[in-house]
């Protein structure tokens, strides 16, 4: 038994390694780093203060914070919206065709963020295709900007992180099988009722994990505001990256990450529980 | 300045994985003294090393940093060691020599000296170039579309921008820049760090934000190119393109001269071998190429005198003389007050 136990601890040793070392340690520094002082000419001066959690809880940053949220949530429901349909779609295809949707989906990861970021400048400027099309249909007027606002950063956001959800999504419709909606079909419920009574429900915990996939980095992303929103708003990405940068205040930004990460945390924690809780009930309900 | 913004550093990061290109090979003689030097990426003539190490019999490993904050930080890790020579802009030298990382230099070593202008020795970052060796220089101005406005001749024409210019003015997104026109039409220096000051000069440019088509340290030429916008703050040396009708102005107010810096770092081994470089960098010869190639001005007089004539034709930019940039103060490291621009800069902008 001893050797069998000793076999899998070798076994889960590289996943361990790469735990520690890529996670636990680097979180860790930013912890401790954020507990440290700016040195007046940048750099980090060891001596222990709780003066950058006092400096944190601004009413600015809460502020810069608070858009990040409302982003953030914005561009969660969007992808939703888009890519719960996307999901049932393809897991409704024939295999051979899912296949190939599914590349489909995840194409674009193969070209830089950067590139396609910079292609919804392209489209979305004011001399740009979109906004000619619109104007030329005369659904918009020559004072509709659809760049640099919030309503870029969330096209932007949207467009990158929008895999993220139609993956897990797909992968719980699948798993769920035409059965139980066929079931409910033979029993006389109509559409709308099979997606709320049986698909939604049922796909829940797939619908969870994709929300959490978007909603996260959604939040942390500091390229999409810069770009797309024309730095005209900071999210608290942007905060960040500014205090490593252009502050040269590693102390100050560590504390704000860790804030941010401590957010986070509760948040995923909270679904774990909720769809633990979900689980269980259904546990019970076999029963 | 090529890389001086944050903007750049993400974009160049993002495109390329840099990769220090390694010079020299295993076979080189061992006792051949080798120098590591950081400059920002495409901002080292082409055949400045080779002459260099052809010349002198001294191996030059070149590094690329994207961003100041880039080799900072690289330094930052290596506790001011690492590397022979950086280059960074002048509040980063500033930095180096008060955390003492940068070496006194020995201006009997770099004999090329006298080919800079007097006005190249008044830097406020560093006065008599004794931790420092200016690079290249420029300042700050107003980069308009002359077919779509009049020539502008103040900052104002930026903070409050007219009705027909709403939402077609960019300004700057790094710290120092975003509040310099603020602070030079309030005639306050370029580095108070005046709460007061700073406060008066947010609350203007809290106002302009509202006309602003975006913040932008990269693509505003492009964006005036387009016609997305009539009026951008830029640096001089990035208000130069093909578009004859994009012209480069400084507003009355006055602006800022930012000067990029050679440094050599106080754990180098090679002292020697790296004043030897730096002189090599003050030639003429080699001036005139670094002007030839990123196409900024450089505080060289002998270097300056050689530029193609064609090419300051085609980018006017370059034949601002060094007497109206000594007018106008150079930025300084913020110290303590740091933390207090940032915030200023946030409340701005977030």
């Amino acid at each position: 038994m001893r050797r069998g136990r000793s076999g899998s601890i070798a076994l889960v040793s590289p996943a361990l390694l790469w735990w520690a070392g890529l996670l636990v340690l680097p979180v860790g520094l930013v912890l401790a780093y954020s507990f440290f002082q700016r040195g007046i000419y940048g750099g980090v001066v060891y001596d222990w203060t709780f003066d950058n959690y006092r400096r944190a809880a601004d009413g600015l940053y809460l502020r810069i914070l608070w858009f990040s949220l409302r982003v953030a949530v914005e561009a969660t429901v969007v992808s939703l919206l888009i890519g719960f349909p996307v999901a049932y779609f393809i897991a409704t295809r024939p295999a051979r065709w899912r296949t190939v949707l599914l590349v489909l989906v995840i194409l674009p990861f193969w070209t830089s963020l950067l590139i396609r970021t910079y292609a919804w400048i392209v489209l979305l400027n004011d001399e740009g295709l979109v906004n000619r099309v619109l104007r030329g249909t005369g659904l918009v007027d020559s004072s509709t900007r659809l760049l640099y606002n919030e309503f870029a950063i969330v096209v932007g956001m949207v467009s990158t992180y929008l895999p993220l959800m139609i993956l897990p999504i797909y992968a719980a419709i699948e798993r769920l099988g035409p059965e139980l909606g066929e079931a409910a079909a033979d029993l006389g419920a109509n559409a709308w009722r099979r997606l709320w009574t049986v698909l939604v429900p049922l796909t829940l915990p797939g619908i969870a994990a994709g929300c959490i996939f978007v909603f996260v980095p959604s939040l942390g992303n500091f390229l999409v505001p810069d770009l797309l929103g024309g730095g005209r708003r900071q999210m608290v990405g942007n905060l960040i990256q500014g205090q490593f940068l252009e502050a040269r205040d590693w102390p100050f930004g560590s504390t704000l990450a860790v804030s941010l990460i401590a957010m986070l945390l509760a948040l995923v924690l909270m679904q774990a529980w909720l769809s633990r809780r979900g689980s269980g009930e259904e546990a019970a309900r076999a029963i | 300045m090529r890389s001086r913004t944050t903007r750049a550093a993400i974009l160049a990061a993002l495109a390329v994985l840099v990769i220090a290109v390694v010079a020299g090979t295993a076979t080189a003689r061992p006792s051949a003294v080798t120098l590591t030097i950081s400059n920002w990426d495409a901002y080292t003539p082409e055949n400045l090393i080779p002459s260099f190490e052809k010349a002198t019999g001294i191996k030059v490993k070149l590094a690329k940093h994207t961003t100041n904050e880039d080799i900072m930080g690289k330094l930052e890790a290596q506790n001011g060691g690492g590397y022979d020579i950086v280059f960074v802009s002048g509040p980063f030298a500033e930095s180096l020599k008060k955390r003492g990382w940068a070496a006194r230099l020995d201006h009997k070593q770099i004999p090329n000296k006298k080919n800079l202008y007097a006005s190249a020795s008044t830097l406020e970052y560093d006065r008599g170039n004794r931790y420092s060796m200016p690079y290249t220089w420029g300042t700050t101005g107003l980069c308009f579309r002359t077919d779509k406005m009049k020539t502008p001749k103040s900052w104002w024409d930026l903070l409050k921008p007219s009705a027909t210019l709403k939402g077609k003015v960019t300004m700057l997104a790094t710290d120092r820049w975003l509040m310099l026109p603020a602070l030079r039409v309030l005639g306050y220096s370029i580095n108070t760090v005046q709460p007061a000051k700073l406060k008066k000069a947010a609350n203007i440019l809290k106002e302009t934000k509202k006309s602003l088509l975006a913040y932008d340290d990269t693509t505003f030429y492009s964006k005036l190119d387009s016609g997305e916008a009539y009026l951008v703050q830029a640096w001089d040396g990035w208000c130069s393109g093909d578009n004859p009708k994009i012209k480069f102005v400084i507003p009355k107010e006055g602006s800022d001269r930012w000067v990029d810096t050679m440094v050599v770092l106080e754990k180098s081994k090679n002292k020697a071998e790296a004043h030897k470089f730096i002189n090599w960098v003050l030639r003429p010869a080699s001036g005139k190429a670094v002007s030839e190639l990123v196409l900024y001005k450089t505080p060289n007089k002998a270097a300056m005198a050689r530029v193609r004539k064609s090419l300051a034709k085609q980018y006017p930019h370059l034949a601002i003389p060094p007497k109206v940039l000594a007018r106008f103060e150079t930025e300084r490291d913020l110290g303590k007050a740091q933390p207090l621009w940032s915030r200023t800069v946030s409340e701005i902008v977030g």
